[in-house]
């Protein structure tokens, strides 16, 4: 089983990047396997629609969960109409939070974490 | 003849100018007046117009037959805007980031997408003391304002004189109102800001092939930038409307310039005989 987790730099010790949508990486890591690869999110500085395109291309790479900071409408109904659970409120190294997934620390969100646009400077906080 | 009013800045004075200018002609001239200030239209608000029809404006979106598709994709590929997500089993459609271009359709190897319309808005036509007025409005949570200026452009009558109410800024809802225009006025205000934008305002009207000219309002403040930079680009100053408290009352008041301050008429009918001149030479020079 894969999960991806939304980073800032492509690497273990990096943060979990507070957004999903525009977030520059993803680590996608097989909890089986104990290996990693990374993800360059190339829709993060999209005008618009990032959040979608990121889904589409976290949809297309086969995980099953996904650890972010926030999740927008959009993005989640992707995510949630591919069957991929989000766990959203995420924060720590990626390193912290496997270990904390395989403890069964973290709850599927169940909704959005935010807005439309949250994070950007169009976005309103809700 | 069409004449539209832009200026990059917000808050220069385009409606000022548009609405002065429009009720300065009415008495010599048949003038429509066209308000494709479609997020914000406010020009209503002087010019006080009786509507007496209104129109719903669509745009085309996606609608997916999951019975015919096999999810493959194409449509998401296509799509310009990201309105379009496919999953393995489901095609996810987004109307308000859908710019109704019907790529994904004609593309869809299935046959598996039509076309249902999607309400962003509205159109309504009236008349203002002799003027015919029309604007259009984006629905409250709409994005899409290029097509709505489209549909008042497209009922309006394109062999009057018109005057047309652009919004602020250098994007595509400029672009789709001034284009086809004779003339841009650009109304600036000498602050860096003014200055920033019409030097963007300028580009973009250049680059779509319209003559214009420069309307310098609140003059009296600031330091002769906007001047110096009309000298270097050889664009006219065609008119100059001063700072004035008296014009602020009227306009805070939704008083037009020439209905408080009837002086001004004459400006503006001046101002509408250079541009008709300049339009005149540009014509006769291209004829050459």
């Amino acid at each position: 089983m894969k999960i991806a987790i939304s980073v800032a730099e492509a690497n273990l010790e990096a943060d979990v990047a507070p957004r999903f949508g525009r977030c520059q990486h993803f680590i996608i890591f097989d909890l089986v396997s104990g290996k990693f690869d990374s993800l360059g999110n190339k829709s993060a500085d999209f005008t618009g629609g990032a959040g979608i395109a990121t889904a589409q291309m976290i949809a297309d790479s086969g995980v099953q969960v996904v650890l972010t900071g926030n999740c927008g409408p959009n993005a989640y109904r992707v995510l949630s109409a591919t069957g991929i659970e989000v766990v959203t409120g995420v924060t720590g190294t990626v390193k912290e939070v496997i270990d904390k997934y395989r403890r069964g620390d973290y709850l599927a969100a169940g909704k959005p974490s935010v807005a439309s646009h949250y994070g950007s400077r169009f976005g309103s906080p809700g | 003849m069409i004449v539209s009013v832009a200026s990059g800045k917000g808050g220069t004075g385009k409606t000022l100018v548009a609405t002065s200018l429009a009720l300065s002609l009415k008495d010599e001239h048949k003038i429509q007046f066209l308000d494709c200030d479609v997020e914000e239209p406010n020009a209503h608000v002087f010019m006080k117009p009786v509507f007496t029809e209104s129109q719903k404006v669509f745009i085309p979106v996606p609608s997916v037959d999951e019975a015919k598709c096999n999810h493959c994709g194409k449509c998401g590929e296509v799509c310009a805007f990201n309105a379009v997500a496919v999953t393995s089993h489901k095609v996810l459609v987004f109307p308000e980031l859908c710019h109704g271009c019907g790529a994904c359709g004609y593309l869809c190897p299935q046959n598996a997408i039509t076309e249902v319309a999607n309400e962003i808005g509205i159109l309504e036509v009236g008349v203002a003391e002799g003027i015919d007025f029309v604007r259009g409005k984006l629905a409250i949570g709409q994005v899409m304002a290029p097509p709505i200026i489209r549909a008042v452009k497209d009922i309006a009558d394109s062999n009057m004189d018109t005057i047309i109410d652009a919004p602020p800024g250098t994007s595509c809802p400029v672009v789709e109102s001034i284009k086809d225009s004779d003339f841009c006025l650009l109304v600036t205000e000498p602050t860096p800001f003014g200055l920033n934008d019409l030097a963007l305002a300028v580009a973009t009207a250049r680059q779509l092939g319209i003559s214009c000219g420069v309307i310098l309002n609140r003059a009296g403040v600031g330091d002769g930038a906007i001047e110096e930079y009309c000298r270097q680009e050889s664009m006219p100053i065609m008119l100059t409307i001063p700072l004035d408290n008296a014009i602020a009352s009227l306009y805070s008041r939704g008083i037009p310039l020439v209905a408080g301050i009837p002086a001004y008429k004459i400006s503006f009918v001046e101002l509408y005989e250079n541009i008709l001149e300049v339009v005149n030479e540009g014509s006769s020079s291209s004829e050459r």
